[in-house]
């Protein structure tokens, strides 16, 4: 029974793995009938030794270094197998045949030789062994358009695998843009080519419309006296999607967030949100703006928020505190060295701007740039993203108004500032203005901070920033 | 754009003839001459590769000419960090790139110009693309003592090297491109080229070191533009074509579409770093601890550019062993990356307690490993 399914199916490539697979699951759990299912497996193809060829120069021996493929893999003919080396020339050895790698014959910076068998293939006796040309002979097929192999004195290259796909499409391999090497048709080609089709196909007319078959999603869609509109009407024939799933392991600096983040969830968090209306900010940054430039340094709104964030903490120490890990213990800390959520392709980092409590804005400005070029370089040490007290993550800059930042231990407190847009709001006079409106999110310990303390905290910083001249009275 | 594999072919004929000569078109062009018009080494790779895959060089050869701004390109079997020093180059904004032909390591500035030869597999012929270069060296400059070695080099003065070779082999086609240091910054070169990195051990390909000299030394008068010129015209010479260098701009996509993929596989970090050989790293970190030195013994696996094995041997308690282990469980499975172990190590010790001691321990170490990457 088992021959008779590897006969029937051998020729598709795709489902023929799928067997495969099943052999091998099969061949684990009964190990007395796994040299049945082998000599069955082997005896439906022919283990073909694919020998290294000629390198030209008239190099004799090679250094393998590495492999693309491994023992049980299926190969089709012009797929990569392997890299060798041989004195400053780098090779790539692809397939001849179509079929399952069953051995390799040697191993990575083992000599190969020129002529010697590199590795066995076990490919479909029915097939018999591919010739040395370039074109793959397919079996008879009824339409002429499927076995057409040249197309004005171009040879087309595609495996059997992908000449089937074909032919169930009823699509012309000459109408297909090959992208692979030698602008052989891969699969993809023929999926990408379906997917072009799909839209070719949209009826003219309304009429059509109602006609066709509609799924259920698109009934609602479905206004026929719109002639402009046109509803994508589902394909009759079987869409092959090959797209695979992808499993990595979590390693490095995932995995350390992984446990980051764990951590911080076990902290109860309260969030407290509201509206800053920077209008005067903005005003007073655009005035020092080029003063700032004057001396070497881009200002940018961070600056302020941090410092004011500090005569803030001031205000309210508990913000800028620690708790131990047994909740027994608060530690108050005295310096406010304050984070700066930065998004790299690593993922989040936080450097922090130490010491805030005794710098001007201009220092903070500053030693911001100097954070910002070294975290784009990638080129952070660790004194600069270690000993954070209290974090701001200014999500704005990408998007968003509120947030739920999480609060990144031993710290007890975060603020994630959405941007800055125009909005309408009402003055004094109740008369319309243009705002200069940003959104913070704050999120809290609820164990030691209680809310009170968190909207003084944020009242205060919003009134230094709504009023960027109050902030010449605290500063120290 | 669907386009039949014919038809692709005389796109990339027509498009980029800048002034087409109607002489030019008819005759039976055997070669063709090409030079990109960007310095960005990822840029240039990815031409090469481009070609490689895409033109039919039965029907014409091809001699592509560039130029990189400063760049390290190691060979496809290398190790970086055996080859370069990568913490200056990092500090100096020196690109790495890894080539796919094999062969040895180069520094690449504007002062050393880069040429390609692309043929049939049957065609591949090194020593005859050398020699055309030492012909065209010398109608340039008659005085000027070039030669061909064995080993594919091309030496000035009997004994300085100013071209190295490498090559790569597909199934029909092959490409075999070499250097040629005009003016390049010897300086750097040789900073750059020396690694710090000690207790390496790899069986990825090693470089020859070589002394160098550029043929400015020689001839004040010469610039990378002439001899790229001098080389063009012997090239079409000897092909018998016209001299004409047709410019490319490797970003264009519709005249060398997929170009932008490959431009983006040769910066990742899977094909620069974690295509390294697996090789082990056995060192000894000698820390200054406030009054002390330590002597730390650290032994790691990297493969695929990833910590596979750590061991770090430090003495009993210096560091709590729950996070000592914590460290390494954390290594296991991350990049050989100084970024990626920053990140790790100080997203880590949020979870340690806040002790301030404990910190500066943990800093020094972790600021010590990462010294090795």
């Amino acid at each position: 029974v088992c021959i008779h399914r590897v006969r029937s199916c051998s020729s598709i490539r795709f489902i023929k793995s799928k067997y495969v697979c099943v052999f091998d699951k099969s061949a684990l759990k009964f190990s007395h009938q796994q040299r049945l299912f082998r000599t069955s497996a082997v005896s439906c193809g022919q283990i073909v030794q694919f020998k290294l060829s000629d390198i030209g120069e008239g190099i004799t021996e090679v250094t393998v270094k590495e492999w693309y493929i491994k023992e049980g893999d299926s190969v089709s003919q012009f797929d990569s197998i392997c890299e060798v080396q041989s004195d400053k020339a780098s090779v790539t050895i692809t397939s001849r045949y179509d079929g399952i790698i069953r051995k390799l014959h040697y191993s990575i910076d083992d000599i190969a030789f020129v002529g010697k068998p590199l590795v066995d293939i076990e490919i479909d006796a029915s097939k018999g062994v591919a010739s040395e040309e370039d074109v793959v002979e397919t079996p008879p097929m009824s339409h002429d358009e499927h076995t057409h192999q040249e197309i004005k004195g171009h040879k087309t290259l595609a495996t059997p695998a992908v000449r089937r796909l074909a032919m169930e499409n009823n699509i012309k391999l000459s109408e297909v843009v090959g992208t692979g090497k030698d602008n052989r048709i891969l699969k993809e080609d023929i999926l990408n080519y379906l997917a072009k089709q799909t839209g070719a196909i949209l009826p003219p007319s309304p009429k059509a419309e109602i006609i066709q078959p509609l799924p259920k999603s698109e009934t609602v869609a479905a206004a026929p006296k719109d002639k402009a509109r046109k509803i994508p009407v589902p394909v009759s024939r079987p869409i092959v999607f090959s797209g695979k799933d992808k499993t990595e392991p979590v390693t490095g600096f995932q995995k350390a967030m992984v446990k980051t983040m764990s951590a911080a969830l076990k902290i109860p968090h309260f969030g407290y949100c509201d509206e800053i209306d920077l209008t005067q900010l903005v005003q007073l940054r655009e005035e020092l703006k080029p003063l700032a430039e004057i001396r070497g340094v881009k200002l940018s709104f961070m600056p302020f928020f941090i410092k004011a964030a500090s005569l803030g903490l001031l205000q309210y120490p508990i913000l800028n505190a620690s708790l131990d890990e047994n909740c027994q213990n608060v530690t108050y800390k005295a310096s406010h060295n304050i984070g700066i959520a930065m998004d790299t392709e690593q993922g989040l980092i936080v450097p922090n701007v130490k010491n805030v409590q005794v710098c001007s804005v201009f220092d903070i400005a500053s030693e911001l740039n100097r954070l910002q070029s070294l975290g784009s370089a990638g080129q952070l040490g660790t004194s600069d993203l270690t000993g954070g007290t209290f974090t701001l993550s200014n999500i704005g800059t990408i998007g968003g108004t509120y947030a739920k930042p999480v609060i990144l231990p031993p710290e007890v407190a975060i603020g994630a500032l959405g941007k800055i847009q125009v909005l309408p709001r009402f003055n004094g006079k109740g008369e319309v203005f243009q705002a200069q409106i940003m959104n913070v999110s704050w999120s809290a310990d609820h164990r030691i901070i209680d809310g009170a303390t968190m909207a003084r905290f944020s009242n205060l910083w919003k009134s230094y920033l709504e009023n960027p001249a109050s902030m010449l009275l605290d500063l120290k | 754009m669907v386009l039949q594999p014919s038809l692709k072919n005389c796109l990339w004929l027509s498009c980029i003839l800048r002034t087409p000569k109607a002489g030019f078109r008819s005759t039976a062009s055997g070669a063709r001459i090409v030079q990109s018009v960007s310095n960005d080494v990822y840029q240039n790779l990815a031409v090469e590769d481009w070609i490689h895959d895409h033109i039919d060089l039965e029907k014409q050869q091809v001699l592509f000419l560039w130029r990189n701004s400063p760049a390290v390109v190691i060979g496809r079997h290398q190790n970086p960090w055996q080859e370069c020093n990568l913490r200056l180059l990092r500090q100096k904004n020196i690109k790495l790139a890894r080539r796919r032909s094999g062969g040895g390591t180069v520094y690449h500035d504007l002062g050393n110009v880069n040429l390609t030869f692309f043929t049939t597999r049957k065609k591949y012929e090194r020593m005859e693309n050398l020699k055309l270069v030492v012909k065209a060296l010398k109608a340039l400059r008659p005085q000027l003592d070039v030669h061909v070695t064995d080993r594919y080099d091309i030496l000035l003065d009997r004994h300085y090297k100013i071209s190295g070779t490498a090559a790569k082999l597909g199934r029909t086609s092959a490409y075999h491109h070499c250097t040629l240091l005009c003016n390049a910054d010897k300086l750097v070169l040789s900073s750059v080229l020396k690694s710090p990195y000690k207790g390496l051990k790899s069986n990825a390909t090693p470089s020859v070191p070589a002394s160098v000299k550029n043929l400015f030394e020689d001839d004040p008068s010469l610039t990378s533009e002439m001899l790229l010129d001098a080389i063009a015209k012997e090239y079409a010479t000897q092909h018998k074509i016209d001299h004409h260098i047709t410019l490319i701009n490797p970003a264009d996509e519709t005249l060398l579409p997929g170009i932008n993929n490959k431009t983006n596989e040769l910066q990742t970090w899977e094909w620069v770093y974690g295509k390294t050989p697996k090789f082990s790293v056995s060192t000894c970190l000698n820390m200054v601890y406030k009054d002390s030195v330590l002597d730390v013994k650290v032994n790691m696996d990297v493969k695929h550019g990833r910590i596979e094995v750590c061991n770090i041997d430090l003495p009993e308690q210096w560091l709590p062993p729950a996070l000592y282990s914590e460290l390494v469980k954390s290594l296991t499975g991350s990049k050989f990356c100084p970024r990626e172990t920053t990140t790790l190590a100080t997203t880590l010790l949020r979870m340690c307690p806040q002790d301030d001691e404990l910190h500066s321990r943990w800093n020094l170490l972790c600021e010590n490993m990462i010294m090795l990457m």
